[in-house]
């Protein structure tokens, strides 16, 4: 557990449920539409790496990417 | 109108609108995904029932074989009932869609918030001096369809009419097509006559953004694209919510541990919210099979609907351990209680917001309740299941 993780939302497969939005506002904000997008670059800062996999284990569609680096 | 005869044998001749599918269709749906992926009935004209969640969403992401031209699985076939973009599939379905999603982003249905409340509170001020209430008659029923009147700039008061009109078209009618022409015309009449008036004297209502909405090409909708995306709103934004919010009182009536949770620890309502929408999650939506293919290892033919049962998904052990109990601080619950794919259900942040809404605004002001052993919990038949009678006592037992 030492890499940094980043979020990544497939636009491909994101459908707007806002799943990851509501349960880490602080990773992903919601375009005009209501779909999904990483803030910034998607990194997750210090501290909030489990609110990135649970983004993850709750979207239906499978659109975010949780990547280690 | 035609009554069904009952099933003996559920595996090959499944029906949604048999009693005890009403009353409690889990026993079933675990029955039939114990058997197969998918199983077919030659009532309803030849439909198919994708049993787990795999299937389900292969099902709802295959637009190449599935149509969703008709998305209620009935006796007969009438002529389709346009309603843009539920009725959509691709290439018109995007654009029909788009215009519909700003006005229900979370940020925007966050605006509504404070009439909701007050709708709630308005309700309840009607019963709290008494010792008890039909939770879905009384209180659930009405908060969906103030909301979206109040969305579209229809008088709330109208309520009763769309309410009688949705359970023409959604119960009533899957089994007699009179009772269906008749309320699809009367609905879209009303319709009419508010786009009318909004020629000459135009409003900020949700009625006017669609009237005023153009394509990308700068092109406006035409009235009967403007009178389908309404008929869906009104139809698709009423008894879900009254039975999402009908079953999660339900649940906490009979359930003592999850109710006193919930006052103690207001803050687990979101988990509680997504968890009541997997377990007993509503709606159950329609496809058309337009060409052979084969799903999770079963061919499914042309000519034949698709009963696509996301609340039988969300019950699916493969992906939600202990799928049958009710935890309602559930981590990891990808529930598909509002579609997959494209069809996301477009007032998914609304039904939520009206849900957490209406529950916390219930919990504040009658925090003990419980189920009325001398009245009886029944059932809506068919697309939409929910609790349409729910008698409960308030306070503690004695």
């Amino acid at each position: 557990m030492s890499g940094k993780l980043k979020v990544h939302v497939d636009q491909d497969k994101c459908q707007g449920h806002a799943r990851c939005k509501s349960l880490a506002p602080e990773l992903f904000e919601l375009d005009r539409f209501g779909n999904a997008h990483e803030i910034g670059d998607g990194t997750v800062p210090a501290g909030l790496e489990d609110k990135a996999w649970l983004a993850q284990a709750n979207c239906p569609e499978i659109a975010i990417e949780v990547t280690e680096e | 109108m035609s009554d069904h005869a009952p099933v003996t044998d559920w595996v090959h001749d499944f029906d949604h609108t048999d009693p005890r599918w009403t009353e409690n269709p889990f026993p079933i749906w675990e029955e039939l995904r114990a058997t197969s992926p998918v199983v077919h009935t030659e009532r309803f004209l030849g439909c198919y029932l994708p049993t787990t969640y795999e299937a389900v969403k292969q099902i709802s992401y295959d637009t190449e074989h599935f149509s969703s031209r008709r998305i209620i699985v009935r006796d007969m076939r009438p002529e389709t009932i346009p309603a843009p973009p539920i009725t959509s599939d691709p290439p018109e379905h995007k654009p029909a869609k788009q215009l519909l999603l700003p006005p229900f982003t979370p940020d925007a249905v966050k605006k509504l918030e404070p009439r909701v409340r007050a709708i709630c509170n308005e309700l309840i001020d009607e019963f709290i001096e008494d010792e008890g209430c039909d939770v879905a008659a009384r209180y659930a029923k009405h908060i969906p369809v103030r909301t979206i009147a109040h969305m579209l700039g229809i008088p709330e008061s109208d309520s009763d009419l769309f309410i009688n009109w949705i359970h023409e078209i959604l119960e009533l009618g899957i089994k007699d097509q009179a009772v269906l022409s008749k309320a699809v015309q009367e609905l879209g009449l009303y319709f009419v006559g508010h786009i009318e008036h909004r020629k000459k004297h135009p409003t900020d209502d949700l009625i006017s953004t669609l009237m005023n909405a153009r394509y990308k090409n700068g092109q406006p909708l035409s009235d009967a694209h403007v009178q389908g995306s309404l008929r869906l709103l009104l139809i698709a934004g009423i008894d879900t919510t009254w039975s999402a919010i009908g079953a999660s009182l339900w649940h906490l009536a009979k359930t003592p541990a999850d109710r006193e949770r919930l006052v103690a620890e207001p803050e687990l309502l979101p988990s509680a919210v997504e968890e009541f929408l997997r377990a007993y999650s509503p709606v159950t939506m329609a496809r058309e099979v337009m060409k052979e293919t084969v799903i999770s290892g079963c061919p499914v033919r042309p000519g034949n609907m698709v009963l696509l049962s996301f609340p039988a998904a969300n019950r699916d052990p493969a992906v939600f351990p202990d799928a049958d109990k009710v935890v309602i601080d559930r981590k990891q619950n990808p529930h598909a209680a509002f579609g997959l794919g494209i069809h996301r259900c477009v007032g998914s942040n609304l039904a939520r917001m009206e849900m957490t809404v209406a529950i916390e605004e219930w919990l504040k002001r009658i925090p003990q309740f419980r189920l009325d052993p001398a009245g009886k919990v029944t059932w809506s038949e068919g697309t939409v299941r929910g609790p349409r009678q729910l008698p409960v006592l308030f306070g503690k037992s004695s």
